[in-house]
Parts: structure tokens; sequence; C-alpha cells
């Protein structure tokens, strides 16, 4: 079990607001890691300053280190960092005006990968990988935003997965998707922690303890605790995560 | 007894709208209709193909203004497009810099300026030192085209969530190439509206083409040379004291407003499509 990510006395602001206090945390690799909480708690703020997207928003900044393999990315370019650590969003975000084939080949393309049986490759497999291929492999050149909710998903996991990544962060991937669709994500997401170290934010308690080998529950900003799955759900040693966990919180 | 008052200026309202609709529909439906009635005279296929006689002598046609007003439209594109569109790329895509709130009060100071002004600036830039040539008659119309572009285009790259841009950064894609590999393309169809709708606006300018495009009786032979456009020779024609001429300008203010009619709805349709 090797540290993937290592993060030490992360803070972050939006402005004067500090919206992430002080957090310690160590990712393993194949793993997954689940960041709980509910809204507005810092989660989505947390892995947005993994791959360094926090810091463009007007006014944001953190402080602190986040060590990738060791080195912090603070001190990395922001575009080498992000291609070793792939992102899902929220809302399904296909790129509008193009095709299916496009919105997994683009990443490859910008980047200056030019052999077409290359890149056709890297699509098919990148498809394969996030189980759409056999649903668009007969219309890969019909629009991305015409897919189901759960098929778009699917497409940004595989956009996501085409560059490489070594690292794939899910921000809610499932809270804008039916119960069907969701269940599919959420197979895919434990068929994916094999080839890729996995962190997803959840305020869904009961995704997280089905999915995540660890979870870290952030409260008000705060890392309160970080363990393995079963401990956290069994022995919280927190009163607030056990309130959270119960319901009786968030 | 309140229900009926309130009643009452409902209808009045009511009634108050409708009239004023009638009354701002009427004189657009009048030209409309006088165009067409008085345009469709002189459309033959001589009219569209073949240059004009000298006053007096019946026949001839508008080929030149119609190949002026092509190359003007075509040369206004070339010089209009890239810069506002880099413009509209800085103003949206670089939202911390400081000159964007300058460099909007510009444009929007820019688009209030009279066409004639335009043309004035064209002619002491160029005109003076060239002579008349369609090159500037297309400055002329850019003066114009550019601001209304620059608006459209920024609009344009707004209407793209941030979501794509992130969705972008986050696979490892430098910043210029997510702007212009993805975020453009995302745009497209918007920026495309915009395009049409200012060069539908400026095909119609006749004031900044007096003394910038002059006018010519015959095809033009390059784009140093003075051009005639259809605007221009409407104006000349409709003025003239002969019968011939003014039934030829009336035809050519029907190609010109259909014209401009096909680029609008050519965008609306696009607009409900997407």
């Amino acid at each position: 079990m090797k540290d993937k990510i290592v993060v030490k006395n992360l803070n972050a602001w939006y402005g004067d607001l500090q919206v992430l206090k002080n957090i310690n945390l160590t990712i393993i690799e194949n793993k997954i890691t689940a960041i709980l909480g509910p809204s507005g708690c810092g989660k989505s703020t947390f892995i947005r300053c993994l791959n360094r997207l926090h810091e463009l928003r007007h006014k944001a900044r953190a402080e602190g280190e986040i060590l990738l393999d060791g080195v912090n990315v603070f001190n990395m370019d922001p575009v080498e960092v992000r291609k070793k650590i792939g992102m899902v969003f929220q809302h399904p975000n296909p790129f509008p005006t193009m095709n299916i084939y496009d919105n997994v080949a683009i990443g490859l393309r910008l980047n200056g990968v030019k052999n077409k049986e290359a890149i056709d490759r890297a699509v098919e497999e990148s498809l394969k990988v996030a189980a759409l291929w056999d649903e668009v492999r007969e219309k890969l050149n019909s629009s991305g935003t015409r897919l189901s909710g759960g098929q778009k998903q699917r497409l940004c996991i595989a956009r996501a997965i085409a560059t490489k990544p070594e690292i794939l962060i899910f921000d809610e991937p499932t809270s804008a998707l039916d119960p069907i669709s969701a269940m599919k994500i959420e197979d895919l997401l434990i068929d994916l922690k094999e080839r890729y170290t996995v962190i997803i934010v959840t305020h869904n308690i009961q995704q997280a303890r089905r999915l995540s080998d660890y979870i870290a529950f952030f409260w008000m900003g705060e890392l309160i605790e970080y363990g393995p799955n079963e401990k956290i759900f069994k022995n919280p040693k927190e009163e607030i995560t056990r309130e959270y966990l119960k319901g009786r919180v968030g | 007894m309140e229900m009926a008052a309130r009643k009452m200026k409902n209808h009045a309202l009511t009634i108050y709208s409708i009239t004023s609709l009638i009354i701002i529909t009427i004189p657009l439906l009048h030209i409309i209709a006088t165009t067409i009635i008085n345009g469709v005279q002189s459309f033959t296929l001589e009219f569209f193909t073949s240059l004009p006689r000298p006053p007096g002598e019946e026949g001839g046609g508008i080929a030149n203004a119609i190949q002026g007003t092509a190359i003007l439209i075509s040369l206004t594109m070339l010089f209009s497009i890239p810069p506002s569109l880099l413009t509209a790329i800085f103003l949206s895509e670089f939202p911390d810099s400081r000159f964007k709130n300058l460099i909007r009060l510009f444009n929007d100071t820019f688009m209030g300026t009279p066409s004639i002004v335009a043309g004035v600036f064209a002619y002491t830039l160029f005109v003076t030192k060239f002579g008349f040539s369609a090159i500037a008659g297309a400055f002329a119309l850019s003066v114009l085209a550019i601001p209304m572009m620059v608006k459209t285009m920024e609009e344009a790259f707004k209407l793209v969530p941030i979501d794509i841009r992130e969705a972008g950064l986050s696979l490892g894609i430098r910043h210029w190439k997510v702007v212009t590999g993805i975020v453009l393309r995302s745009a497209m169809p918007a920026i495309a509206s915009g395009i049409l709708l200012a060069l539908a606006r400026i095909s119609g300018e006749t004031a900044p083409l007096l003394f910038t495009a002059f006018g010519n009786p015959d095809f033009a032979g390059s784009v140093t040379e003075p051009v005639s456009a259809l605007p221009l020779m409407i104006y000349v024609y409709a003025t003239s004291p002969y019968p011939d001429w003014n039934r030829k300008a009336w035809s050519a203010s029907l190609i010109l407003m259909i014209a401009v009619l096909a680029i609008n709805l050519i965008t609306k349709y696009r607009l409900r499509r997407r």
C-alpha cells in the first residue's frame, strides 16, 4: 500500500472566507477514498486543490503542501498535475459541439498526439473501460449531448481516462443521475480502482459506505475524521461523525 | 365596483397595446409591400447580370453593384472577424485583466458612432493617400462591424459554461488550447450568428461608402479600385431624374431586403436548432 497523495496543512480561501482549515490526509494508491460531508463543508474545494483548479476561481487561493508521489503540486506546472489527475464533474459535461469520438480524443489531440491509430486505440480502450463502448460503437460520430445522463457521465469518464491519468477524482458523479445510471457508475468506480487511485466526493452516506475503502469526513471546512470504511462506520471517534452518519445533522 | 374598474383598466391597456402594435407594424408592412410591388417590375435576368447603361437609355442592370457589395462584405469579414474574435477572447477568457472595463467602454462608445463618422475616418486614413477603393470602403464598414461583433462574440463565449473550461483544463490541456480547441468550438454557432447579424446590419450602410468605395459604373478589377455597392447604387438611382433608374433603385432595394431577411432567418433558424 503506497501513499499516492499526502496532504499537509492545507488551507484554502475564497477571498477572506476560509473554506479549508489545516487539512492533513494521506490518500492510498489503488483504493477508493470517499470525501464525505454535508454541502458547503469544503469537499469540492479540497479535491479542486488537488488538481489546482481551485486557484482559477476569482480571488481563490490555497496554502500548504500536497505531495503527489512526493512532489509538491504547488511547485509543479499545473498542466502536468492535471495530466496525472483526471476529473469527472457533478453534472455530466461532454463538450457540446463535438461528437462522441472527439469528446474522448480531444485531450490527446490538444496535447499533441497526432497518430490516428494511437488515438483510435485510446478512444476504444477508454470507452471500454468506461463501460460505454458497446452502447456507442455504432454512433461515434453522433453528438455527445444526445446520450442519456448516465451515458454522458460515462463518456466524461472515458474522456478523463483517455489522457492516461494515475488518479481519478469524481465530484458527486451520481448526484444528477437516476438510481439505475448511478448504480452503473458506482460499479464502474469499483472496477476503476484496479488501475487508478480513485477519490470520490459525496454527501451520500450510503454511497460512501458501499464504495469506499477509506473515508474522510469533512465538517465546516475541517477534516473531522479519516480512516478505513469499516472503522468510520462502526466506531467513529468523534461525536459529530456519529451524528452525521446517523442522519441527525447535515 | 372595484373589480369592474380593474377590468376596465385591463381592457384599456390591452386596446392601447394592440393599437400601438398596429401603428408600428403598418409602416413596416407598407415599406415591405411597396418595395416588393415596385421592385419586382425590373426583375429580369439582364438586371442581375449586366452593367448599367448610360442615363436615359432603357435596360441594363446592376451586376457591378452586386459584385461591389460581395467584395465589400468579403473584405469587411476579413478585416473585422480576426480582431473581433481575439478581443472577445481577451474579454471573456482573461477575466481578471484591468483593461477589460476600459475596452468595453471603448467598444460601447464605438458602437454608437454615427456611420458617416466611420466614413470620414476611412477617408482621412486611406482615401486622401491612396484614392477611393474597395479597401477603404471595407475599412469604414469594419469600423462599424467590429464593435457589434466584439459584443456578440463576447456574449457567445460567456454562454459556454465554466464547467466546459474546467473539464478542458482538468485534462491537462494548456489554457490557450482549451480556449481555441474547446471553448471556441463550443461557442461557434453563436459566434457565427453574431457575424451574420453584423453583416446584415452593415450591408445596407450607405453613408460610410459615399466617400470611400465611391461607386463605379463598371466592374471593379481589383480591391484598390473604387467599387459600386447596392446601397450606393440605390442612393444614386433613387435621387436621379430618370424613371427607369428609379425603378431599378426599387429592385436593388428589394434584393438588399431579401438578402438581409435571409441572413436574419438563417441566424434565427440556427439559434433555434441549438
